[in-house]
């Protein structure tokens, strides 16, 4: 939804990390995205070859990592990943859940030399 | 030579932090801050009007109204009785972040208030992902945009604290299941499901919001 936003987030993060650890050039981007987070790989992807070009950072490649959603249920806390049409407990119908994973947006690691 | 960096820096930290600065600043000085959401047409306007006269000489009320364009919004916000009313018009952008509201509350003595409402732009995707600042998130959504709307955007649903339904004055005239969008409320909504006011439903509820 804000790829571009994002993808020039994700360049200040990397670009600040490969110069503490003084390296000439990134040359891979680990990015750990939730299934809840509304980004898309594609995206982020097309604005990368556009606003890395002319870094240290041009050319990396970015890997994806995609956190699949996990909720839990307030009521009988059972686990368990939610279904496009229904996130309504399995166990015992409730309502009332809480999002454990699948917001996640960050990035986990760089390869840098 | 490769050499591995362990990072693992949220991305969206920036606003993230920004937020936390907006939020220092008007708890230092006491004021109450909420953030109105709702797709555009909602009645997120017309409720901040309605809800001004009920709080004059109670609360000194200071409106911050993210548009794309023009200052219609804090206009009707200022002549609803507004303490002080700030137009933000984020050129283009679909939502308020931290940075514009920061931008706001730079124009605004805070010390001199006692409830901030921040009037988000007319969207039901991109608000949800950035953090304000604000105390309180609130959705107005009003019968006519249809019951579907908490499974088609449940990343706008699954935030807020309150829910305000509007415009139930139509419900005659259109096929709006409340059943089917409650469940879809609830089925998007962790934890504590949000406090309901139907607001176009008189007094009784109107005075219930305003007292909330």
């Amino acid at each position: 939804m804000h790829e571009l936003p994002a993808s020039q987030s994700i360049l200040e993060i990397i670009l600040r990390h490969a110069e503490q650890a003084h390296a000439k050039r990134v040359t891979d981007v680990y990015l750990v995205i939730g299934q809840l987070a509304t980004l898309m790989d594609d995206s982020i992807q097309f604005y990368w070859d556009i606003i890395a070009e002319g870094t240290p950072a041009q050319g990396a490649r970015l890997h994806f990592k995609r956190i699949p959603a996990q909720l839990q249920c307030m009521v009988c806390f059972e686990k368990y990943s939610p279904n496009e049409e229904e996130i309504r407990c399995p166990n015992c119908d409730s309502v009332g859940v809480k999002v454990i994973a699948g917001e996640e947006f960050f990035v986990e690691a760089i390869d840098v030399e | 030579m490769t050499q591995r960096v362990s990072i693992v820096e949220n991305i969206l930290n920036a606003n993230d932090r920004l937020a936390e600065e907006n939020r220092a600043r008007i708890d230092s000085a006491g004021v109450f801050a909420i953030n109105i959401m709702a797709s555009p047409g909602a009645g997120k306007t017309s409720l901040i009007e309605q809800t001004l006269p009920r709080l004059a000489g109670q609360l000194r009320v200071a409106v911050v109204d993210g548009d794309i364009a023009t200052s219609i919004d804090a206009d009707r916000a200022a002549a609803a009785g507004a303490g002080a009313a700030i137009q933000v018009n984020t050129g283009g952008e679909c939502h308020l972040d931290a940075v514009m509201l920061r931008g706001a509350l730079d124009q605004l003595d805070l010390t001199q208030f006692d409830l901030l409402i921040v009037e988000n732009v007319g969207n039901l995707v991109c608000p949800a992902s950035f953090k304000l600042g604000t105390h309180k998130s609130i959705l107005v959504a009003s019968v006519p945009e249809g019951d579907d709307k908490p499974y088609k955007y449940p990343g706008m649903y699954r935030g807020v604290d309150a829910l305000v339904i509007n415009k139930i004055d139509l419900l005659p005239y259109i096929n709006f299941r409340m059943d089917y969008f409650q469940r879809g409320v609830e089925a998007s909504t962790p934890a504590s499901p949000p406090s309901r006011f139907p607001a176009a439903r008189g007094k009784a509820s109107r005075v219930g919001w305003s007292g909330w």
